[in-house]
């Protein structure tokens, strides 16, 4: 039973989102389920890098959503959170879900970058233009993680969070370019090249289309839960206040019936 | 907003004059950071030289960080943040003051810094103009940024720790540009564009002026 029970009810979650959030996540099951059979036994071994090249069905997705879903929507909603017009805590969620969801995604980049790395580079890790900026990427939003951690009124921890996640948002192309700049070795963008066409072909290049969908799915899914897990979280520690004053009141009233008799 | 900016940079730069805090402590725990860099590299002074760009820039912004939090520690008792945001001051003139009073505390450490990489690494400056305009260019976006997270974590009980972590990799292209460009004009470092990373520079501190400028009035209402 949790501490609040009666004071305020639990928040309760529409039919009609929990219905979304059921078909989100049965979709990303199928979607990833398709992607491993696809990815492990239907396309064939690449020419030069053999079955390493399966990790394209993986890595390159969990890169999309980390780099570009998970961090612009961060930035986004802090953006939308600070605008006074459409100030809300919805924004202020959205984009706490997003930046966590998003550094699962990262750490996810850069281990099966680096498991991918091994074998085609020689080495784990490497000083490239890419693995550095996602690093710093990483680090950046850890520290959003951190602040939000510490313990504040929700308006105050929206209102800090957010500016830090405009802050690192707008170091994002800064970094970009100075580690560009600094040192590259990463292959260039199969898919989303300059002039669109991607480089590879046939069942493999479906595959990899397939990936990108059932992965950003996964990070809906995942989202939407982790909201859900925020609205929970706020409702649990308003429910602790009240709690705690109720108890602070009662103790008064002791103290006054003792005075009385 | 400009006449603000000189009063809060003064009153910074006068507590700085009186106490000595930067003069005293932040500039010689850098040297202390360069000399713990040496122990770390070993003696090879050809190592050495070759390394003073980063370590001379890795030493600043750990001054950096110093000086930022003297920066807001000044104004942490007496209510002394309430009673500049009730003073009228423009809060775009207060971020400039601040930043000013900082970017001008971390030029002295700068000038400090340089000759203990020239004298204790042996490195030999052959472009100073690099040297000095990347310095400033460098110094700006470090005072910028810090003045930023400075007044973001002003309230928070936990900020000499979180401080570092969420200003250190904000930097970062701080750090590579200004190392490059420090190897640029160092004898026999690496060959590169100087002038490049100099425009780098100069595209961070208009973002970050920019933004602080523009937010640092939400911000204080949020710390």
């Amino acid at each position: 039973m949790s501490p609040n029970q009666g004071v305020h009810p639990a928040p309760v979650q529409s039919p009609r989102a929990r219905l979304t959030v059921r078909v989100v996540g049965i979709a990303a099951a199928v979607g990833v389920a398709l992607t491993v059979w696809l990815g492990l036994w239907v396309t064939p071994p690449d020419q030069v890098q053999g079955n390493l090249v399966r990790l394209v069905y993986l890595h390159p997705g969990v890169a999309w959503v980390a780099l570009y879903l998970a961090f612009g929507l961060a930035a986004v909603a802090s953006l939308l959170y600070l605008w006074p017009r459409t100030r809300s805590l919805f924004w202020d969620r959205l984009a706490a879900a997003a930046v966590e969801v998003g550094v699962v995604f990262n750490v996810c980049t850069l281990i099966s970058g680096s498991i991918w790395g091994k074998p085609t580079w020689g080495v784990y890790w490497a000083w490239d233009a890419r693995l550095t900026s996602t690093a710093v990427l990483l680090v950046l939003f850890l520290g959003y993680l951190a602040l939000r951690r510490v313990p504040a009124e929700p308006e105050v921890r929206a209102k800090r969070s957010a500016f830090v996640a405009l802050f690192a948002s707008v170091d994002v192309p800064i970094v970009h370019f100075s580690v560009l700049w600094w040192k590259t070795l990463h292959q260039g963008a199969t898919v989303l090249n300059p002039d669109l066409s991607p480089t590879i072909h046939g069942s493999m290049a479906w595959t990899l289309l397939l990936s990108f969908v059932a992965l950003s799915l996964v990070f809906v899914w995942m989202l939407l839960v982790r909201y859900r897990i925020g609205v929970l979280e706020d409702w649990l520690g308003s429910g602790e206040l009240d709690v705690a004053l109720r108890e602070r009141q009662a103790e008064g009233m002791i103290d006054d019936e003792d005075e009385a008799a | 907003m400009w006449r603000d900016s000189v009063l809060v940079a003064g009153k910074d730069l006068r507590i700085e004059a009186r106490s000595k805090v930067a003069l005293s402590q932040v500039a010689p725990f850098g040297v202390v950071a360069l000399v713990m860099f040496a122990f770390a590299l070993g003696p090879d002074r050809s190592l050495m030289a070759r390394g003073a760009p980063g370590l001379f820039w890795v030493a600043v912004l750990f001054c950096t960080v110093l000086a930022v939090q003297r920066s807001v520690s000044v104004e942490s008792v007496d209510g002394a943040r309430d009673g500049l945001r009730l003073s009228g001051i423009d809060p775009a003139g207060l971020f400039l003051g601040k930043a000013a009073a900082v970017a001008v505390q971390l030029v002295v450490l700068e000038v400090v810094l340089g000759l203990g990489v020239t004298l204790l690494y042996g490195a030999r400056i052959e472009a100073p103009w690099l040297i000095a305009a990347s310095c400033l260019l460098g110094t700006v976006g470090l005072a910028a940024t810090g003045t930023l997270y400075g007044a973001l974590s002003a309230g928070l009980r936990v900020k000499e720790t979180l401080l570092p972590f969420l200003l250190l990799p904000i930097v970062a292209p701080v750090l590579l540009a200004g190392t490059r460009v420090w190897q640029a004009a160092l004898a026999g470092g690496v060959p590169a564009d100087g002038t490049q990373w100099l425009r780098l520079l100069v595209v961070f501190d208009a973002v970050y002026v920019a933004l602080g400028v523009v937010v640092f009035g939400p911000i204080q209402e949020a710390a």
